[in-house]
């Protein structure tokens, strides 16, 4: 744990102003509990008066502690996105003129509005977030992403958008700004991650109510005690009535609550994530479907070539030919992975021919095929379509072939000479290693993945079976995955999806949890409620577990807050009337030293308890993908019976120890 | 111990006996809060009183409807009451105090049936049964219908906040369940050996010469709904102690079957309402399980009461009938406090001090296991969302019970219904042991007038009504303090109730996945328990540390 203590303790007395104190009245009732104390531990001083509102104003000190390490995790990683917020200038174009007119104003950058186009070239920073609308250059955003290999940044396209404070490495690009001054992407992100923008998320909102009222009923227990004990000639002293309150509201959670919250919105920080807004990681936590692109996140993205298949008459030798001889033009991955195929196999040629006396001939959308023009030779291989239109014909075998790689998800091409069909090359879409066992856990944990794909349904099914998701949307266009959004959403679930193309947004803003790629458009970004700067498609499933994992956290502390008060009674209670009625020394079973130690005992381990919390709170309780009832089993015998167990303990220790110090 | 086993013989017969009747009366009950079809005298009595039965009333309709038709109840047993003198029927008893008939009137129209007067010296026949008796049966079917509404608020899907007809559900109550199980309970006791007539008192010469009034009155029919409405009004002072209400053993085992049945069949019934019987199945399994708790603890108090008397009698005689025997009074206790009945069969001012703190903490529960006709239903699904919001965050959702998302709105006003128990609890016992006139009504000092105080407020806030003895309560000062607890024990948790009844009907109710916490499962039947003893039960263990623990210790 790099806990920064000593660096969050300025904090943790700035927030002892009971204003900062009044979004949590839990924290705000121990507060004017310990004033109350220290105003009759000056009147009438004693040992225990006294030990019991130092420790009370301690209990809020850890409290407030555990907020301000929360927050300052935060901090280092905001002032390194400051840096970036330096002021520069910027070469403005003039407004629709272009960048040929060759005029431009130098201005600053804070100067710049939407839709203003500047200049940039290699070795200047960006002035601020925008679309590139001309040019491609090579980009520094190691300052935003962590990540150090430049990337590229080009007009048109899913690869447009530019934050402002990154740095053109070469080349030059025009960029259309998109955001004002104070609003860009970097803005937002320092005051994510140093949770100055927090507002509490409605989950935490609704727990608080309901700590409150535990609160509120906790008060009118004790201020009615107050009566019942005069009345039972047991008066009691505020000090001691005050502990017993402190003791009985649930503290421990109250004052942990909103470290929590921080501290879950600075692991998905960490993780390259950053939110929008807390209400979407809690939303993730909720998400029942999972829409999962295919490429890149269910397979490696790139298809290889696994086998040959040639008709009958063709000899392996032959068809391993044609296709390197074709592919040579081909520097896809697809044409890099016949060659490697390939290599394996002894075609005969002796030297790979070279331009001049072969013609390269590159793929073309309209043609569907590549492939080589040697002297007296033609060599094509393409899509079946269109490579057998160009022989003139098909024949059943080929067919047959054709179907066969189908069925199994890979692609077919055929390869064909000078119009004669020599065979088919069998791509395969390979699945990443693991994504099965994720898929389980996704349904032992009640999510449903959707696998979308151009593919068609044959080859969609294959891979779905393969990678194991549940349920697959085949060639899917934009309308379709929002049509599917919102289909599953009137089901009443929640559904969450990554993207990156403009044509993504309507659904990334459609979704419940839209998680957009940072080398996406802005566009896109400004459309779902999640950037990842990674912009890894599989970080989802991550993001779902972090959302989780935040409200697991505070139903165990808030199931452990409350089940400590069991034990709290059993110290508390036989203290405070054993001089009045000596028969109820039997329910002082922890058998503490004396009324003093044992009240002062259960306050101490009260505040003691919120700091031995703290790493846990930040870290969050650990998770492991498993279906509700499971989880609740779990966690109910860790801090629920552990809640019921542990202040016994631990009181009985402090017991030991305090009973040594003269006076109590 | 040759008690033990005629102890454990009841308890077999009746655990049998709603066995049976439970699972088909909760059909029954969910059929009628189903149904679209109005029975011809249903028709014309919606006729006659100018309402709309297909109405499906919001939320806040149905509210004010409940508390429309309860204050005109308030007002008219009020003004009956302090005029039951001008009144035929009335064996020339007064009209009752102001602050007598006050509390009268809201202690029955709040199905709480706190009696601070002795029925048979201070209320004629008319009175009983024209007032008391139409309140018994109304009273209980107010509380189904709240019962009812949220089960159906549960059950729907994007109702805006529509929760059905109270009208319709408090006339199919009354019609369909309480008067046809009420008219059999009641001529099953006159054949048990229950009184019934309109006579007036009979005065007969007693053996040592003097002479005693023998109150005889429509005793049987307003037994059979006292129970069944799980009121507790007795129309004799001495309640179901009294011979003529309770003469056998066996008058006294069915009406412990009676007061227990609509309470579980509720659940029952509630678990059909919203689809899925499981769901009623762990409501139920968890009011069992408090209960057969409470059986247990209480018959063992008072069959192992300490001391050489009660040695020699084979339990704590004291304040028991000789033929119901300390467990036939210990059962009764239990049930009678563990519904929100109130009804006593013995004085439980006597009952050991373990025994009494058991009974008073089955009312501080809430009513809810199984508590009162509805209430009890609806109190506990309050702990289950309590239940499930908590729970619910350790599996990693928003919590969400049958579907419905428990929000920051719905946990408001489960909050405050939380609250609003414990609340009248302890002020009414700071205010009632401060006042010297509240003083002045106690019995003894020390713990056991503590109990005796906290006994009263808490029987009134829970609307159980039952009494703990000692307390001398028709003062001024008890009578408005505890028909204040009653009042609003009984209302503030019902508008609550609806309103978040109003919130699940305005949602869209999810489909249950692997991820959804399961609320039909042993665990969460473990769970549901632990949280109405720990979050509730908690509340009150500093004062019934004062009262009834340090008696027990001493």
């Amino acid at each position: 744990m790099n806990v920064d203590l000593m660096g969050a303790l300025p904090g943790a007395f700035r927030k002892l102003d009971p204003r900062e104190l009044l979004a949590t009245p839990v924290m705000l009732v121990v507060e004017i509990g310990a004033a109350a104390t220290t105003v009759m531990a000056v009147l009438d001083p004693s040992t225990m008066a006294v030990g019991v509102a130092i420790w009370l104003w301690l209990t809020v000190l850890f409290g407030n502690l555990a907020e301000s390490v929360a927050e300052g995790r935060g901090k280092a990683q905001a002032a390194s996105l400051r840096a970036l917020q330096q002021e520069t200038t910027a070469r403005r174009l003039p407004r629709g003129g272009a960048e040929s007119d060759g005029g431009y104003d130098v201005v600053s950058s804070t100067s710049l509005r939407v839709g203003d186009v500047v200049l940039v070239e290699a070795g200047e920073r960006i002035p601020g977030d925008g679309d590139v609308i001309e040019g491609v250059a090579s980009v520094d955003e190691s300052a935003v992403t962590g990540e150090s290999a430049p990337v590229i940044r080009e007009s048109g396209g899913d690869r447009s958008a530019v934050t402002g404070g990154t740095v053109v490495l070469s080349d030059r690009i025009v960029v259309r700004i998109t955001s004002d001054p104070g609003q860009s992407f970097v803005d937002r992100m320092i005051a994510l991650v140093e949770g100055s923008e927090r507002q509490r998320t409605p989950n935490e909102i609704a727990l608080n109510v309901l700590l409150g009222s535990l609160t509120a009923i906790f008060v009118v227990v004790v201020v009615s005690l107050y009566f019942v004990a005069d009345y039972s000639d047991a008066h009691q002293p505020v000090v001691v009535l005050t502990a017993l309150l402190v003791c009985l509201i649930p503290t421990t959670i109250g004052a942990l609550l909103s470290a929590i919250g921080i501290a879950g919105m600075d692991r998905l920080v960490r993780r390259n994530v950053l939110a929008m807004s807390g209400r979407a990681v809690e939303a993730a936590g909720d998400v029942d479907v999972l829409l999962l692109d295919k490429t890149g996140t269910i397979t490696y993205g790139n298809r290889q070539a696994s086998a040959l298949l040639p008709l009958d008459g063709v000899t392996d030798a032959e068809l391993a030919e044609a296709a390197l001889l074709s592919s040579l033009a081909d520097e896809t991955p697809e044409g890099r992975s016949i060659v490697t195929l390939v290599g394996g196999f002894e075609t005969g040629a002796e030297r790979l021919p070279q331009p001049p006396e072969a013609v390269l001939v590159q793929f073309s959308a309209t043609t569907r095929m590549s492939g080589i023009d040697l002297p007296g030779r033609e060599i094509r291989k393409g899509a079946a379509s269109a490579v057998t239109a160009w022989v003139g014909g098909s024949n059943a075998q080929l067919d047959a072939l054709v179907e066969q790689v189908s069925s199994t998800g890979g692609t077919p091409l055929v390869v064909a000479e000078k119009q004669r069909l020599l065979g088919v090359i069998h791509l395969k879409d390979v699945v990443k290693e693991g994504m099965r066992e994720r898929f389980d856990e996704m349904r032992a944990m009640g999510i449903r993945t959707v696998m979308i794909t151009g593919d068609n349904a044959v080859t969609a099914r294959a891979i779905a079976e393969e990678a194991g998701v549940d349920d697959f949307l085949a060639e899917a266009t934009p309308e379709d995955k929002l049509a599917l959004i919102r289909k599953e959403q009137e089901g009443g679930r929640m559904v969450a999806m990554c993207g990156d193309g403009t044509n993504d947004a309507p659904a990334l803003a459609q979704a419940d949890v839209g998680v957009a790629m940072n080398t996406g458009t802005t566009a896109a970004k400004e459309a779902g409620n999640m950037v990842d700067l990674d912009s890894d498609p599989t970080k989802l499933i991550e993001v779902v577990e972090i959302g989780k994992q935040l409200l697991i956290t505070r139903g165990a502390l808030t199931t452990f807050s409350v089940a400590n008060d069991v034990a709290k009674y059993f110290a508390i209670l036989p203290a405070m009337f054993v001089v009045a009625f000596p028969q109820l020394d039997v329910l002082n079973v922890m058998r503490l030293s004396s009324p003093e130690s044992a009240i002062l005992s259960a306050v101490v381990f009260n505040a003691l308890v919120i700091v031995a919390l703290i790493p846990l709170s930040l870290r969050g309780v650990r998770y492991t993908p498993s279906s509700a009832a499971d989880l609740l089993r779990r966690n109910l015998l860790i801090y629920g019976v552990g809640g019921l167990i542990a202040p016994f303990v631990g009181i009985k220790l402090l017991d030991l120890v305090i009973s040594l110090i003269p006076g109590v | 111990m040759s008690s033990v086993v005629p102890a454990l013989g009841q308890i077999a017969v009746l655990v049998a006996a709603l066995v049976l009747a439970v699972p088909f009366l909760g059909r029954y009950l969910a059929h009628v809060y189903t149904s679209p079809r109005h029975l011809a005298v249903e028709r014309a009595s919606y006729r006659a009183l100018r309402l709309d039965p297909n109405a499906d009333q919001h939320w806040k309709a149905y509210a004010l409807s409940v508390l429309g038709f309860s204050l005109v109840g308030i007002l008219g047993l009020y003004a009956f009451g302090r005029l039951q003198d001008l009144l035929p029927l009335s064996l020339g008893f007064a009209g009752l105090p102001a602050d007598g008939a006050w509390n009268t009137a809201v202690s029955f129209v709040t199905n709480t049936n706190w009696q601070w007067y002795s029925g048979e010296a201070a209320t004629g026949h008319l009175f009983q049964m024209s007032g008391l008796t139409v309140q018994n049966f109304v009273s209980a079917g107010v509380g189904m219908a709240v019962a009812a509404a949220l089960a159906r608020g549960l059950a729907r899907n994007l109702r805006d906040g529509r929760v059905g007809n109270f009208w319709a559900d408090l006339v199919r109550t009354v019609v369909r369940v309480l008067l046809p199980i009420a008219l059999v309970a009641a001529v099953v006791l006159v054949l048990l050996g229950v009184v019934q007539n309109l006579l007036e008192p009979q005065t007969v010469h007693t053996l040592t010469g003097g002479t005693q009034d023998i109150t005889g009155g429509p005793v049987a029919s307003q037994e059979a709904i006292k129970e069944l409405g799980t009121n507790g009004g007795g129309f004799y002072n001495a309640n179901s102690a009294h011979p003529f209400e309770n003469p056998t053993p066996f008058t006294n085992i069915f009406e412990i079957f009676l007061l227990l049945l609509l309470p579980f069949a509720m659940a029952w019934a509630f678990g059909l309402i919203v689809g899925d019987r499981r769901q009623g199945g762990a409501v139920l399994a968890v009011m069992a399980l408090l209960l057969g708790v409470s059986i247990a603890l209480l018959t063992w108090a008072e069959m192992a009461g300490p001391g050489t008397a009660p040695g020699l009698a084979g339990g704590a005689m004291e304040g028991k009938e000789v033929r119901f025997g300390t467990a036939g009074s210990a059962l009764f206790g239990a049930a009678t406090t563990g519904t929100s009945t109130g009804a006593v069969n013995a004085m439980h001012d006597s009952f050991t001090a373990p025994g009494g703190g058991v009974a008073m903490f089955n009312m501080m529960l809430g009513e809810v296991a199984p508590g009162g006709v509805g209430s009890g239903l609806y109190g506990m699904l309050m702990l289950a969302v309590v239940t499930v919001f908590l729970a619910g965050l350790m599996v990693g959702r928003t919590p969400e019970y049958l579907g419905k998302k428990i929000g920051q709105r719905e946990i408001v006003l489960v909050a405050l219904y939380v609250l609003t128990t414990p609340l009248l609890v302890l002020a009414g016992i700071a205010v009632a042991i401060t006042a010297s006139q509240g003083l002045v009504g106690l019995q003894e000092s020390g713990p056991h007038g503590l109990s005796e105080a906290l006994y009263a407020v808490t029987s009134a806030s829970n609307n159980n009504g039952s009494a703990f003895g000692g307390l001398t309560s028709g003062t001024p000062f008890w009578n408005t303090l505890l028909g204040l607890c009653m009042l609003l024990g009984r209302f503030v948790p019902i508008v609550l109730v609806l309103a978040l009844a109003g919130r699940f009907s305005a949602q869209r109710r999810l489909p249950p996945g692997a991820g959804t916490l399961p609320t039909h499962r042993p665990l969460f039947v473990a769970l549901l328990s632990g949280v109405a003893l720990v979050v509730v039960g908690l509340t009150y263990v500093p004062v019934l540390v004062l009262g009834p623990i340090v008696e027990s210790l001493s």
